[in-house]
C-alpha cells in the first residue's frame, strides 16, 4: 500500500492531482524507482550520497541562519529620525536632479564594469561575488535610504534616487542588482519606520564599512500570494512576538544577519526585525527560474521568539502598505533597467546579423518588434518614474505604483521574451545574455520585498 | 527634478476644458453622432467662448490647431510647462467629452496646425481666424504621402493646382484646406508644398462627405481641385525645393499634430474607462491597487491592465509635448506616443464594451461609439505601422531606403 500509495501521481514531479496512471503506467513507474533507489549505490554504481549542506544552487536542504554579529541595542523607543520630503515647483520635468545625475554617473560605470562582467558566473554560482558587494557598498548604496543625520548620503526622501539607481544597476544585471540593494531595502525599512532605538541599533552598521548580509523578507510559496494576507503568523506572547510560517524570495538568506519578515498580527500584515541566530531560524536554499546571482532562499519560522521592540513600524498595517509599494516600486526600476538593457543588446544585433543578403532589421517583421520594445519601455519608464517622484514628495501613489507594476510586469516579460526571439537560436543559448534577462524580467510581476527604494 | 504631473500652471486650464467637455460636448455626443453631417451648431458658441477665454492668454488651444513651434532662444537652462503641453492636455479632456466634436471645432482645424508649423510671420498674421482643413490623403496615396500626385504648376503670380483630395476632416464647414501638392513629381518628396485654398476659390469643389465608423460628428470631405488658381503668396512656408530638407513641412506639421491625436486616443479612453468603473463599481466589483491583480476578480484585473497601459500612453504623450515646449526634437518621442495612444485607445475602448455586455454594446451608453470613435485615431496623422516604422529607423539608426 505504501509503494502504490508513493506511487500516486498528484502534486510531485509537477503533475496536476487529476493525473492517474494505468497499468503500463505503474509498471513504468516502479522500474524507475528502482533506478533512484539505494540499491544501486549499495553496490557502487553511484557516487556517494551528497551531504546535507547548505547549497544555494540546490533546494532542500536546511540549515540554521548564519550567526551574525551582535547588534547592541541602544536608544529610546520613540519614533525615529525620518528623511526629508522632496519639494516641487510643480512644474512636469524628466531632468533628474543635478545630485541625482551624478550618482547615476557612477552607478552607470559600476554597473557596466563591475555587475554585467561578472553577470554571467553569478548566475551560474547562484551567488554574487565579494567584489561586486564591495562595489556597491563602496558607493555607499546601502545607506541611500537612510536619513542624513544617521549617516546616509542623501538629504531628502530617496525613493526617486533609488529608482534611477535600480534602472542603473539592472541594466548591469538583475539578479546582482538585487543582491547588492538587498541591505539598503532593509536598512531604508529601518530609515522609513523605525523607532530611534531600531535606528540608533541597526543603522550604524548599513552605513559603515562593513555592511551585513540583510534580506527583506515578504513574499511566501504558495499560489495567488497576496502580500496583505500572510500566512506567516505573529502571536503576541507576554510583550513579545512567536512568530511561525515560511518566506521566499529571500535575497542571500544563508548569509543574512538581519531580517524583515512580514507576518500577520492581530488580523493585520506587519513587519518584524528578525536577527540571524535567532532559534527557530532556517534557511534553505531556493535556486528559481532567474535572479540566481542573488542567492534565493527560503525562510522557515518555527516558533520564533521575538522581544517587544522587533515589531518595525506600526501594527495597522499602515507601515506595511507603503513597505510593499516601495518594494514594488523597485522591481519595476529593475525591469526597466534591464529592459533598456535587451533593447541596447537586440538594436546591434539585428543589425549586425545577415539573412538573405542584408541585416535582418531591414526587414519590417524584426524591425516593429524593436520599435514596439523602445515604445514600451519608454512608457515603462515613465509610469515608474511617476510613482517615485510621487513617494519622494510624500504624495499617495499607490494608483501609480501599481499601474507601473502591472506594466512592468506585462510589457517588460514581452521585451525579454522579444529580445530572445530576435536572435533565435541565438538567443536560446548562453553565448548571449538574453536568455539570462528573459528569465529575470519574469519575476517582476511575482514578487514582493526583497528590494526598496 | 522629476515630475510627472500636470503642470500647476495648467491646472485650470485642464478643469476649465474637462467642465466644457463635460457640459457642452457630452449632452450633444449622441445626437450629432446619429445625425451624421449635420452641422453641430452648438460649437459657434463653444468656439466663441474658448476665443473668448483665449485672448486672456488662459488656454493653449484647445482644439487640433495645434500651436507654433518658438524658435527664438530659450533663457538659461529653466525647465518650462508652454503651450504643447497645455495643447495635448486641453485636447484630451475635450475628446474625454467627444473626439468627433473636437475635431469639428470652429478654427480649430488640423490645417491650422500645419500653419502654426510651416507659414512664415507674415502669413501667420494673414490667415489669422481662418479655419483649415488638411488635405493630403489621395484615392491612391495613404500613408506614402510623398506619393502625391496632385500638381501645383506655376503660372505667372499664381500657382494651378490640379488633383483629388479624400480625407479631408472638416473639409465641408472649414472655410480654407491646406492642400499638399507637388512642384515637380521627378523631384520627390522635397517638392511637395503645402497651399492654403480658400473654399470660395471656384476650382475648389467638395464632392461628397464620407460616411463612417466614428467620429460621424465630424465631416469628412473629398474634394477636386481642377485648375485651381491660387496666389504664389499662399504657399506655406518656402517654395524653394530643398532635396536635404526632404519632407520637412509635413514632418514638421506631424511632430505637432501626433502629438495631438495621442491625446484625443488618450482622452476618448479615459471617457470609457471612468464610466466603466462606475459602472463596475455599481455591480459589486472595487479595484483595489494594492492587491494583485490575479487575487482579484477577472474584472478588476482586465481593467489594471487596461488603466496601466493608458497612463503609459498619457505619459509618453506629455513627454512629446514637454520636448516641444522645451524646443528638443521630439520626432521620436511624437511617433512613439501616437503608436502606444493610438493602439491602447483601441484596446481600451473596445474592452470596456466587452466588461459592459450588452449594456456597454448598446447606443443607451457611450461606450460603443467611444469604440468605434477611438479607431480613426490609430489611422490618421500616420497609422500604426507608420509610427512603428519612424520608431523604427530613428531606433535602429536606418534610412527610408533600408527599412522600407
Amino acid at each position: 500500500m505504501s509503494f502504490l500509495s508513493s506511487l500516486r501521481p498528484g502534486g510531485r514531479h509537477g503533475l496536476s492531482t487529476r493525473e492517474t496512471r494505468d497499468a503500463i503506467g505503474l509498471a513504468v513507474a516502479a522500474v524507475s524507482r528502482v533506478a533512484q533507489s539505494d540499491l544501486i549505490d549499495r553496490v557502487g554504481l553511484r557516487r556517494q550520497a551528497e551531504q546535507a549542506v547548505y547549497s544555494a544552487t540546490r533546494n532542500g536542504f536546511r540549515v540554521v541562519t548564519a550567526a551574525g554579529r551582535t547588534f547592541a541595542r541602544t536608544g529610546a523607543r520613540r519614533p525615529g529620525a525620518r528623511p526629508a520630503r522632496a519639494a516641487s515647483r510643480g512644474v512636469f520635468d524628466l531632468t533628474p536632479t543635478e545630485d541625482e545625475r551624478m550618482l547615476l554617473e557612477v552607478v552607470r560605470e559600476l554597473a557596466d564594469e563591475v555587475l554585467r562582467p561578472a553577470a554571467s558566473a553569478a548566475d551560474e554560482a547562484c551567488a554574487a561575488p565579494q567584489e561586486v558587494l564591495a562595489a556597491a557598498q563602496e558607493l555607499g548604496l546601502p545607506g541611500l535610504g537612510v536619513p542624513e543625520e544617521l549617516g546616509g548620503i542623501m538629504e531628502e526622501r530617496s525613493a526617486m534616487a533609488g529608482t534611477l539607481v535600480a534602472e542603473a544597476l539592472a541594466h548591469g544585471d538583475m539578479g546582482l542588482a538585487v543582491a547588492a540593494m538587498a541591505p539598503g531595502a532593509v536598512a531604508t525599512a529601518i530609515g522609513l519606520w523605525g523607532t530611534e532605538a531600531q535606528q540608533q541599533t541597526y543603522l550604524p552598521a548599513f552605513t559603515g564599512s562593513d555592511v551585513p548580509a540583510a534580506a527583506l523578507a515578504i513574499a511566501e510559496p504558495s499560489v495567488l500570494f497576496d502580500p496583505f494576507e500572510p500566512a506567516t503568523t505573529a502571536l503576541r506572547d507576554g510583550d513579545g512576538f512567536v512568530l511561525d510560517g515560511v518566506k521566499s524570495a529571500v535575497v542571500r538568506g544563508a548569509e543574512a544577519e538581519l531580517f524583515v519578515v512580514a507576518a500577520r498580527l492581530d488580523g493585520a500584515p506587519a513587519l518584524f526585525l528578525v536577527e540571524s541566530g535567532t532559534p527557530g531560524l532556517e534557511v534553505e536554499g531556493d535556486p528559481s527560474m532567474g535572479l540566481r546571482a542573488a542567492g534565493l532562499s527560503r525562510l522557515h519560522l518555527t516558533g520564533v521568539r521575538l522581544e517587544p521592540d522587533a515589531l518595525l513600524g506600526d501594527a495597522e498595517g499602515t507601515a506595511y502598505a507603503q513597505c510593499v509599494r516601495l518594494s514594488r516600486l523597485a522591481w519595476c526600476a529593475l525591469a526597466v533597467g534591464t529592459g533598456q538593457a535587451v533593447l541596447d543588446h537586440v538594436k546591434d544585433y539585428v543589425n549586425e546579423r545577415q539573412a538573405f543578403g542584408e541585416p535582418i532589421s531591414h526587414r519590417q517583421s524584426v524591425a516593429f518588434m524593436v520599435a514596439d520594445i523602445a515604445i514600451e519601455l519608454q512608457a515603462m519608464r515613465l509610469v515608474t518614474w511617476k510613482a517615485a517622484s510621487r513617494a519622494a514628495r510624500g504624495e499617495d501613489f499607490a494608483r501609480e505604483v501599481a499601474l507601473a507594476r502591472q506594466l512592468c510586469a506585462d510589457k517588460g516579460m514581452r521585451i525579454g521574451l522579444d529580445g530572445v526571439q530576435l536572435l533565435g537560436g541565438h538567443g536560446f543559448v548562453k553565448e548571449h545574455p538574453v536568455e539570462r534577462w528573459y528569465r529575470d524580467l519574469r519575476a517582476v510581476g511575482l514578487m514582493e520585498g526583497a528590494v526598496l527604494v | 527634478m522629476i515630475n510627472l504631473e500636470i503642470p500647476k500652471k495648467h491646472a485650470g486650464l485642464v478643469d476649465q476644458a474637462h467642465q466644457l467637455a463635460m457640459n457642452m460636448l457630452r449632452p450633444i455626443s449622441r445626437t450629432y453622432d446619429r445625425a451624421e453631417h449635420a452641422y453641430p451648431k452648438e460649437l459657434d458658441m463653444l468656439a466663441a467662448l474658448i476665443d473668448g477665454v483665449s485672448e486672456t492668454g488662459a488656454t493653449g488651444g484647445a482644439g487640433a490647431g495645434g500651436v507654433r513651434r518658438d524658435t527664438a532662444p530659450i533663457d538659461g537652462d529653466r525647465v518650462r510647462n508652454g503651450a504643447h503641453l497645455a495643447s495635448v492636455l486641453s485636447v484630451a479632456e475635450m475628446c474625454w467629452g467627444d473626439t468627433a466634436l473636437l475635431l469639428s471645432m470652429p478654427r480649430q482645424g488640423l490645417g491650422n496646425s500645419a500653419i502654426a508649423s510651416v507659414a512664415n510671420e507674415e502669413q501667420l498674421e494673414r490667415y489669422r481666424g481662418t479655419w483649415a482643413a488638411m488635405a493630403i490623403t489621395e484615392p491612391g496615396t495613404g500613408s506614402d504621402s510623398a506619393n502625391i500626385t496632385t500638381t501645383a504648376v506655376r503660372d505667372g503670380d499664381d500657382y494651378v493646382i490640379n488633383g483629388e483630395k479624400i480625407y479631408v476632416t472638416s473639409g465641408d464647414r472649414a472655410d480654407s484646406v491646406v492642400v499638399w501638392a507637388t512642384l515637380d513629381r521627378e523631384l520627390g518628396r522635397a517638392a511637395i508644398k503645402p497651399f492654403l485654398v480658400r473654399k470660395d476659390n471656384p476650382g475648389l469643389r467638395v464632392e461628397r462627405l464620407e460616411h463612417k465608423l466614428g467620429i460621424r460628428a465630424s465631416d469628412t470631405a473629398a474634394i477636386t481641385l481642377t485648375d485651381c488658381r491660387v496666389p504664389a503668396e499662399d504657399l506655406l512656408g518656402s517654395p524653394e525645393i530643398d532635396p536635404s530638407s526632404g519632407f520637412a513641412g509635413a514632418m514638421a506639421t506631424f511632430d505637432n499634430t501626433r502629438p495631438l491625436v495621442a491625446a484625443m486616443a488618450v482622452g476618448c479612453a479615459r471617457a470609457s474607462l471612468d464610466l466603466t468603473r462606475d459602472l463596475l463599481e455599481q455591480a459589486g466589483v472595487v479595484i483595489d491597487y494594492d492587491r494583485p491583480g490575479q487575487a482579484q476578480s477577472a474584472a478588476a484585473a482586465t481593467y489594471l491592465r487596461l488603466e496601466a497601459d493608458w497612463e503609459g500612453a498619457r505619459l509618453l504623450m506629455m513627454q512629446a509635448a514637454w520636448m516641444a515646449d522645451n524646443r528638443r526634437p521630439n520626432s521620436l518621442e511624437a511617433s512613439m506616443a501616437k503608436a502606444k495612444a493610438g493602439r491602447v485607445g483601441s484596446d481600451v475602448t473596445l474592452s470596456c464594451v466587452q466588461l459592459c455586455g450588452t449594456l456597454g454594446y448598446s447606443e443607451a451608453e457611450l461606450l460603443e461609439k467611444w469604440a468605434r470613435d477611438s479607431k480613426i485615431l490609430d489611422i490618421f496623422e500616420g497609422t500604426q505601422q507608420i509610427q512603428q516604422l519612424i520608431v523604427a529607423r530613428r531606433v535602429l539608426g536606418l534610412t527610408s531606403a533600408e527599412l522600407k
